[in-house]
């Protein structure tokens, strides 16, 4: 059984971070993945597009981000999260998986607010002991106030 | 970049362009750089034993982008990823370097996927397809499913 004080936390916001994307960091991206793309790159080619400017692989959102003017450091609720986590035994992290819903084009030169949401806490008993899968729903929504995009990420806690 | 593929060319069952990759320790660096994971489970030894792992790991978010990378291969410039997911299931290890460029002989990916459906909703066209990748002994360590739309030539 999950302790109360992981529990607590389905359903808490996990904070804002802000995301200016840059061209730069769209095509370093590309490149990292080796992505010869011209929607990433070539600015007349990605004019001549049906995007008309250059656009971000789905799945990118740029980097690196910052929190909200004002905000704190780390969202409290997230850091908390880790603690309890570990204080739980979960002392070990591993990513799990990703679920999108693209929307709208991200375009460079767009501002994202990236707003996360602890969506459920589970426990399951793998082949190497407990684990806790963590679901966290992430919305990007732009500069005019559009959802771009939804991620959901699974993380799980050994 | 390939010819645009149009909704009437795809068929339920026919296959997605298989694209290869082969992750080094290279690619680690510049992907941790780039995405601005620096969790140290993808280049520090000692620290990947502490974690239960054997060595240093690719990045389940590095295979993820290869295979939204064979999607948007395949769809072209005028289709459109609309929903995508992935598990990564088993762990994926980087050749090394050989060279300042060149890795060791080892693993080669292959990104793939089938098509499980094709529709029409609210005018669009739709397509389903299970994606997923496997490792040079061909175990599939990441599967997923992606929709898009394509462009009709109707």
């Amino acid at each position: 059984m999950l302790p109360d004080e992981v529990k607590q936390f389905i359903g808490r916001g996990a904070g804002v971070r802000i995301f200016e994307v840059e061209k730069g960091a769209i095509r370093r991206f590309a490149d990292a993945v080796d992505d010869p793309n011209p929607l990433y790159r070539d600015d007349e080619y990605a004019r001549n597009s049906r995007y008309g400017s250059i656009i971000a692989p789905p799945g990118f959102f740029g980097w690196p981000s910052r929190q909200p003017r004002g905000a704190p450091l780390t969202a409290e609720s997230a850091a908390d999260l880790g603690t309890a986590l570990i204080e739980a035994g979960y002392a070990r992290v591993l990513d799990g998986g990703i679920e999108y819903d693209f929307i709208s084009p991200v375009r460079a030169g767009d501002t994202l607010a990236a707003s996360s949401v602890i969506k459920n806490i589970r426990e399951r008993e793998g082949k190497t002991g407990k684990m806790a899968f963590l679901i966290m729903e992430t919305t990007y929504t732009n500069q005019n106030g559009d959802v771009v995009a939804r991620a959901r990420t699974t993380t799980i806690h050994r | 970049m390939a010819e645009q593929l149009y909704w009437e060319d795809v068929k339920e069952d026919s296959e997605v362009t298989p694209l290869a990759k082969v992750a080094t320790t290279q690619m680690l660096v510049r992907w941790a750089g780039a995405s601005g994971d620096f969790n140290p489970l993808h280049y520090d030894s000692a620290f990947a034993a502490s974690q239960g792992v054997d060595r240093p790991i690719v990045h389940g978010a590095l295979k993820r982008q290869w295979l939204v990378q064979l999607m948007t291969d395949w769809i072209g410039d005028r289709g459109t990823l609309k929903h995508f997911s992935c598990q990564y299931r088993a762990m994926d290890y980087p050749r090394p370097m050989k060279t300042m460029a060149e890795p060791e002989e080892g693993e080669t990916w292959w990104c793939k996927g089938r098509v499980t459906r094709k529709y029409i909703e609210d005018d669009n066209h739709y397509v389903d397809c299970n994606i997923w990748i496997e490792n040079g002994q061909g175990e599939q360590t990441t599967p997923g499913k992606a929709t898009v739309i394509l462009p009709s030539r109707s």
